[in-house]
C-alpha cells in the first residue's frame, strides 16, 4: 500500500530526528533542552478571556480572514510599534500558527521549478513547504564565524532569474542570530531592484536582547514586496493556541486566503479571542518573560563555554547552537550518548541543514534550576568523552 | 529596579557569580552592589518559602489570624509609635497602615485559635490608643507574596519540539 503514497510526499526530507524523538519519549526524568517552545504557560489574563468566551458560547467558526477585531489589534500595533499601515480589511489574515502562514505562502507564490532562497541552518519546515508547493530551495549555509549572518554578498551569490522569493527568519531558530538596522539594510540594498517576493518569519521579534528588533516591512522600499509573518506562540507563550498572522499585500493576502479558506476554513476562534487579549493587555507579560529568556541565556551560554563547548551569543529567540567539534562525534551520536547517559535531551544540528553534524541545538526557556543542572551533566560528559 | 534585586527577590540563592554571568557584570562588582544593599538595608535578609499545610507534623501548622484594628493616632507621631508599638509583638507577621474603614491591618500567627484569641485579648486590645478590633482566622492560604502555594507542576511540554 505505500505505493500509493505520492511521489511528492514519498520523497519528501524525512525529519531526521524521528527516531531520536522515539528515544527521548520513552525516557523519564529527562532534563529536555529539546523543546522549541517557552516554559511559561500562557499568562492568565489571556487564558482568562478565553474561559471566558467559552462561558458565552463563543464555538462558532469565524470570517475566513479571522475576526476583524484581531486583525484590527494587529493593524494598529504594527502601526504603534513599527509606524506601518497594514489594511486590517484586506491586508492581514490570521493562520492556524506561522506554520500555516509559510504553507500558504508557497502554494500562493509557486510554479514548478520557482526558486525560493533559504538560509540554513534554519526552521525545519521551510524546505519542505518549498518542496511540497513544486518549488525549489536554494540554500545559504551561513556559519559560526559571522554568527550565522547572511551578508548581502552571500545572497547576491545565489540571487537567478528563476527566484522567485527569499524567506528570511531572524531572530533564527536555531541560531539566535538576528540583525541590526544597519546590517538589515545592507541585506534590503541587495535586493532592491529585484523583483522578487520577501517573506519575512519574525515570529521571534519580541524576543531580541541586545538591539530594538527592526521588521524588515520598516525599511524603504520593503512593505510593498514583503510578506510580513508573526505569531502569539514565542513571546506571549501561546504555542497550543495556534494563532499566526500574515501581513502583505492585497494580491498575496487574497491569494492566501483563497487556499486558506478550502484548507483551514479559520483559525480557531477561541484562540484569536485570546490573541486579541493578548495585544490589548499583555505587553508587561512580554517584557518580562523576555528578561528572564536574557538572564537564562546569559547564564546558559557563559556555562557552556566554560565546561568547553563553543557557543555563540544568541541575540534573540530562545536557543544556543552550540558547536561539539572539540568531542569529535556527530551530533546524532552525541545526542543518543548524553540522553542515556545524562538523561539530557538536545537536538542534533543535522536536523536544521546538512552540514551541521558538528552542532547541537539547545532550548534555554527553561528554569535556571534546570540550566545549572543540564550544564553540569553536560560537562560531565564531556570530560569523560574527552578521555 | 535593579537587575540584580530583580534575580535576588526571586530567588534567594543565586550567587554572586551566577548573578554576575545572568547581568554579564563582573563578580565583584555584583558582590559589591549586594554589600551595599544589605548595609542600606535595602536587603533585609533571605528567607525560604515553606508550605506549612504540607507538613504532616501538627506542631509545625500554626493558625493565622488577619485582624483589622482602628486606632486613634497620638499627636506629634501620628499612626508610627502606636503602630510600633504592636508590630513589635513576635506573633505580628505583618502590619499594614491602610486607608478606609480601619487603621491597621495585621497578619498574627500563633499555635492554635487560642493563642490568638488571648494576644488579642490580652495584648492588642489593652493598648489604650486600639479602640477596635475585627478578627478573621484565615482558613486556607493559596497565593502568598506572589506566590501560588501548591505541589510543583510537571513540565506538560513534549520533550523534543522544533
Amino acid at each position: 500500500m505505500v505505493k500509493k503514497i505520492s511521489d511528492k510526499v514519498q520523497f519528501l526530507k524525512p525529519s531526521g530526528i524521528r527516531e531520536f524523538f522515539d528515544l527521548v519519549i520513552g525516557m523519564d526524568d529527562v532534563i529536555s533542552l529539546g523543546v522549541g517552545e517557552p516554559d511559561f504557560t500562557t499568562p492568565w489574563n489571556i487564558i482568562e478571556s478565553a474561559i471566558y468566551s467559552f462561558e458565552n458560547g463563543y464555538t462558532s467558526y469565524t470570517s475566513n480572514k479571522g475576526l476583524f477585531e484581531l486583525r484590527n489589534e494587529i493593524s494598529k500595533n504594527i502601526k504603534k510599534r513599527y509606524g506601518i499601515h497594514y489594511n486590517p480589511e484586506t491586508e492581514i489574515l490570521i493562520t492556524v500558527g506561522v506554520s500555516e502562514a509559510n504553507d500558504l505562502a508557497m502554494r500562493a507564490l509557486l510554479n514548478k521549478g520557482d526558486e525560493v532562497i533559504i538560509h540554513e541552518p534554519c526552521y525545519v519546515a521551510y524546505e519542505p513547504l518549498i518542496t511540497l508547493s513544486d518549488g525549489k530551495a536554494v540554500i545559504i549555509r551561513t556559519s559560526p564565524a559571522n554568527g550565522f549572518k547572511l551578508s548581502p554578498g552571500d545572497i547576491k551569490k545565489v540571487l537567478s532569474k528563476k527566484t522567485k522569493a527569499i524567506l528570511f527568519n531572524y531572530p533564527c531558530n536555531p541560531t539566535g542570530a538576528s540583525y541590526t538596522k544597519k546590517e538589515l539594510s545592507a541585506i534590503t540594498n541587495a535586493l532592491k531592484d529585484r523583483d522578487i517576493i520577501v517573506m519575512s518569519d519574525e515570529i521571534y521579534g519580541d524576543l531580541t536582547y541586545d538591539f530594538e528588533h527592526t521588521p524588515i516591512i520598516t525599511l524603504p522600499g520593503m512593505k510593498e514586496k514583503t510578506l510580513y509573518l508573526n505569531g502569539f506562540s514565542k513571546a506571549y507563550a501561546m504555542t497550543g493556541w495556534r494563532i499566526g498572522y500574515a501581513c502583505g499585500p492585497e494580491w498575496l493576502i487574497a491569494a492566501m486566503n483563497k487556499v486558506h479558506q478550502y484548507t483551514m476554513l479559520c483559525a480557531p476562534i477561541t484562540g484569536q479571542i485570546a490573541a486579541i487579549e493578548a495585544l490589548k493587555r499583555s505587553y508587561n507579560s512580554v517584557l518580562e518573560m523576555k528578561n528572564e529568556y536574557r538572564r537564562r541565556r546569559n547564564l546558559f551560554i557563559s556555562g557552556l563555554n566554560e565546561i568547553g563547548l563553543e557557543a555563540h551569543m544568541p541575540e534573540g529567540a530562545f536557543y544556543s547552537f552550540a558547536s561539539i567539534k572539540k568531542t569529535n562525534m556527530d551530533s546524532k551520536t552525541f545526542a543518543k550518548k548524553l540522553l542515556h547517559s545524562e538523561k539530557v535531551a538536545v537536538v542534533p544540528g543535522t536536523a536544521f541543514g546538512e552540514g551541521y553534524d558538528d552542532f547541537i541545538r539547545m532550548c534555554y526557556a527553561t528554569s535556571t534550576d534546570k540550566l545549572k543542572e543540564a550544564l553540569l551533566r553536560i560537562g560531565r560528559f564531556i570530560k569523560r568523552a574527552g578521555k | 529596579m535593579d537587575e540584580i534585586l530583580e534575580i535576588l527577590e526571586k530567588d534567594a540563592r543565586a550567587t554572586p557569580k551566577e548573578i554576575a554571568k545572568m547581568t554579564r557584570k563582573s563578580e565583584q562588582a555584583v558582590k559589591k552592589a549586594i554589600s551595599e544593599y544589605e548595609k542600606k538595608g535595602v536587603i533585609i535578609k533571605y528567607k525560604t518559602i515553606v508550605n506549612k499545610e504540607l507538613l504532616k507534623d501538627e506542631n509545625c501548622t500554626d493558625v493565622l489570624a488577619l485582624i483589622e484594628v482602628s486606632i486613634s493616632p497620638e499627636r506629634g507621631s501620628g499612626f508610627d509609635k502606636v503602630a510600633e508599638r504592636i508590630y513589635s509583638f513576635p506573633e505580628v507577621k505583618s502590619c499594614y497602615l491602610l486607608s478606609g474603614g480601619y487603621d491597621l491591618l495585621l497578619i498574627i500567627e500563633g499555635k492554635s485559635i487560642h493563642t490568638i484569641g488571648n494576644f488579642v485579648a490580652e495584648k492588642l486590645s489593652t493598648i489604650d490608643h486600639v479602640r477596635g478590633t475585627q478578627t478573621h482566622f484565615i482558613l486556607k492560604k493559596y497565593k502568598d507574596g506572589g506566590d501560588i502555594l501548591r505541589r510543583i507542576v510537571k513540565d506538560k511540554r513534549i520533550a523534543i519540539s522544533m
